[in-house]
């Protein structure tokens, strides 16, 4: 179980060295696993369950539960578009529009050269500048439709390499 | 250095504050969630890079801080210049050198950067004097835009950890809970239950391990008071949990941080490492044998978790599944041992009680509701961002007077507060005043802070979609009235906006809603009906115009409603055709253009982008009369 390595290099028995083997921890571990591989595969939930002696059902049931986690692959830039109150009366609803006109994918959906995944998310709290978009670490606010294509393509140049 | 005594207390207070007051001139670069997505971060990087190339960091005390949000987020990058206290908005790195040679050389002025007032068309220079910032008073938010949250001698110097010092030197714990109690305090977090009560309860409760939690979830969407409290004065929060610990004898923290509010992790997490160095946090604070320290959670995207139940059974690892409440959290929460859960504002609050004194707290705000509140200003107002006033402002006064009114001065619909378990409150509700009271009676609620305006374009039957919409996915499944109810609910809504509303859905709603106000487990499902209730009871001629005549009053559900141009109003500036996603307007320059209503997909873009008002929106169904031959519109 200390042979996997993830995305970055580091492996599975560093992410379970800095918590505590208990239940208490399985979050914040499956945190861990969620930002170096960017999903949760099947086989490192298994391990995590050995890990901290938990049933491998109670690892599924709160892998499950939470929205920051996902079991399958994601795209390699996330778009986040807000779909909170201040946003939705903003107009979100036509941004996911343009977005998925633009890329073919719906919400929850990924481009098939894994490019992007589309997500909604229930506010991050700049709701001043409704509507807001989050590509990659790049926070857009006030968007219209017309200023999709460009947020958009700001991410794509710097992954094409 | 850790800070060993009430004399070595003082004495870092007395360095930290002069050291602030050596400098000449600090340079506020607001670094805030907003500011940051304009762009304000090249700003920051531009002053300092600039104060270094010209040495001015030693000649004339110039000093570059990074502060949490200054609130004011629709107009930044905000830069303020203290102690002249002159606010620049709008602020791109190419002003930086023009402010250094005019403002800072010469104490010149530059007018363009300045904030006009709209209504006197007047350049206002000093922050304080511009409506939006005059008209608050600012408790939880004391520091805020003021303090750079990574550097604790700045926030010494601010006053941060004065109150605590004035618990443990001078107080026993029941008097930190009588301080408390005379403050009148009540929680921040939506249901404002008496703090002192909740901590004398804990208190009391047997039991060696008790714990003190920070509920830093902010599930409510439209709400951000939280995130800047967390992000801009990370050391308000860690100061009125170590108050707290105190008063009711618990060793142990934790703050509950949302999923979304990375930044808030990175500030929180290095304030506590910056407060343990100095024996603010960790073993024998302040030299006085009490200990305490705070561990950071981080959430995973669950509404459902900022409920205290939820909340506890997820720091423990496990799904966030509300509990019957059969115990009080301060007898048996956390790891079943006695606990206190307060939201992010009220910690806040707890350091600025202990320094001024509960009397100085309970002469604010109203007869139950005492103290400041703070509010997230947005939707469709001219003036959004973050604010704190008294409590018992009218909404007037915070959407007139502060927010500056509604945007392009459309009529004003209603104003939504409370997030999902709150309501929709109309015009009439405009003069009274705000606390809990008031807005309980009115069918919504405190909740976390969020005010989200809307105009005459939002449509009450979407809103209320929406937030069933929104506890659809939310709702954690255990128990049936929320799970069931909200989902049949949802389908009534999705039947009423898309004009297959029959008559008898508004009582079928009603019935739902009574169901699940008497069954569900936790508050969610019992508040979820609210958002429906509130806008049935202001604004039910909008559902009866869905279900008897197919027809959306704000224009907003596009399966009822079309879209026209009036050809004599239009000066064919080609707007709408730009605007339009779907490729349905056609028309040259100079000329009328038309909008083809097969292709149309009702979105509103050329309404929203058209200079001249030459386009309506009608009900759908007039298109159908008019194809079968019987007139109507176009
Ligand atoms: C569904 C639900 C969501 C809640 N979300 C939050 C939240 O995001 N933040 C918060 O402080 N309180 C939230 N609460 C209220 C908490 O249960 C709790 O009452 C509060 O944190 C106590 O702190 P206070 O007394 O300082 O307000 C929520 C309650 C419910 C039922
Ligand atoms: S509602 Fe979109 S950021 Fe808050």
């Amino acid at each position: 179980m200390n042979s996997i390595s993830c995305a970055d290099g580091q492996p599975m028995e560093a992410i379970l060295e800095r918590h505590p083997r208990e239940e208490a921890s399985l979050i914040q571990v499956l945190q861990d696993v969620h930002r170096a591989y960017n999903y949760l595969p099947c086989d490192v939930l298994v391990q995590v369950a050995e890990a901290l002696d938990v049933p491998v059902a109670k690892v599924f049931s709160v892998a499950t539960f939470y929205k920051a986690f996902s079991l399958d692959p994601q795209g390699k830039t996330i778009i986040k578009v807000c779909t909170g109150t201040a946003c939705h009366i903003r107009g979100s609803g036509q941004v996911i529009e343009e977005i998925t006109r633009q890329l073919g994918i719906g919400p929850g959906q990924t481009t098939s050269d894994m490019g992007f995944t589309l997500k909604t998310v229930n506010c991050v709290g700049a709701c001043a500048m409704a509507p807001v978009l989050i590509v990659g670490d790049q926070v857009h606010g006030g968007v219209k439709p017309a200023k999709v294509a460009k947020a958009l393509n700001q991410e794509g140049p710097r992954d094409a390499h | 250095m850790r800070i060993e005594s009430k004399a070595q207390f003082d004495s870092a207070v007395r360095s930290a504050k002069k050291a602030a007051a050596g400098r000449k001139l600090d340079i506020l670069v607001c670094c805030g969630t907003g500011c940051l997505a304009n762009g304000s971060a090249k700003v920051a990087e531009a002053f300092a890079a600039e104060v270094e190339a010209r040495g001015l960091a030693a000649s004339v005390g110039l000093f570059t801080k990074k502060t949490g949000c200054h609130g004011f987020c629709e107009r930044g990058p905000l830069v303020v210049l203290k102690p002249s206290g002159v606010l620049y908005t709008k602020v791109k790195p190419e002003h930086v050198p023009e402010i250094l040679d005019k403002t800072v050389a010469k104490g010149e002025i530059i007018t363009k950067l300045l904030y006009k007032n709209p209504a006197t068309k007047k350049p206002v220079e000093q922050y304080t004097e511009i409506p939006f910032y005059k008209n608050q008073t600012r408790v939880a938010m004391r520091n805020i835009g003021q303090v750079d949250p990574t550097d604790l001698e700045d926030s010494l110097a601010h006053g941060a950890y004065a109150g605590l010092a004035r618990a443990l030197f001078h107080k026993t714990p029941e008097e930190v809970i009588a301080e408390v109690e005379v403050s009148g305090l009540r929680g921040r977090g939506g249901a404002g239950f008496i703090t002192a009560r909740k901590w004398r309860a804990a208190r009391k409760a047997a039991g060696e391990r008790k714990f003190v939690l920070c509920n830093g979830d902010e599930g409510d969407p439209g709400a951000f008071k939280d995130r800047s409290i967390m992000e801009g004065d990370p050391h308000a929060v860690l100061e009125g949990l170590a108050i707290g610990a105190y008063a009711v004898g618990a060793h142990e923290g934790f703050i509950y941080v949302r999923d979304e509010y990375p930044l808030a992790v990175v500030h929180l997490t290095l304030a506590m490492e910056q407060a343990r160095q100095r024996g603010l946090l960790g073993k024998n604070i302040l030299g006085t044998g009490f200990d305490f320290d705070v561990k950071l959670s981080r959430g995973g995207g669950a509404f459902v978790c900022g409920e205290s139940s939820a909340l506890m059974r997820s720091i423990e690892g496990k799904t966030g599944e509300p509990r019957q409440k059969y115990t009080h959290a301060t007898d048996r929460g956390l790891f079943e041992c006695p606990t206190v859960l307060n939201n992010v504002e009220t910690w806040a609050d707890v350091g600025a009680i202990l320094e001024h004194g509960g009397p100085w707290f309970a002469a604010m705000g109203t007869e139950k509701s005492k103290g400041t509140k703070a509010f997230s200003l947005v939707g469709k107002v001219k003036n959004t961002g973050l604010i704190e006033l008294p409590m018992g402002t009218t909404l007037r006064h915070i959407i007139y007077d502060i927010g500056g009114g509604i945007l392009d001065d459309r009529p004003f619909k209603a104003v939504q507060t409370g997030g999902p378990s709150g309501g929709c409150l109309p015009e009439s509700h405009l003069d009274s005043p705000v606390d809990y009271e008031k807005l309980t009676e009115a069918g919504s609620m405190m909740g976390s802070g969020g005010m989200i305006v809307m105009d005459d374009r939002t449509c009450m039957v979407d809103v209320a979609r929406y937030f069933l919409s929104f506890l659809v996915e939310e709702s954690c499944g255990k128990c049936t009235p929320c799970r069931e109810g909200l989902k049949q609910l949802l389908i009534i809504y999705d039947d009423l906006v898309a004009g297959r509303g029959k008559a008898g859905d508004v009582a079928r709603i009603e019935r739902l809603a009574a169901g699940m106000q008497l069954g569900s487990l936790c508050e969610l499902g019992k508040s979820a009906p609210n958002p429906v209730l509130s806008t049935l009871r202001y604004f039910r001629e909008e559902y009866q115009a869905h279900i008897e005549q197919k027809a959306c009053p704000a224009g907003i559900c596009r399966d009822l409603t079309a879209y026209e141009i009036i050809p004599e109003d239009c000066n064919g500036c080609h707007a709408c055709f730009r605007a339009c996603p779907a490729d349905a307007i056609t028309g040259e320059p100079k000329k009328a253009h038309t909008i083809h209503q097969g292709r149309c997909i009702a979105c509103g873009a050329c309404y929203t982008a058209c200079p001249t008002d030459a386009i309506r929106f009608f009900p759908k169904v007039a298109l159908a009369a008019a194809a079968s031959g019987q007139g109507g519109a176009s």
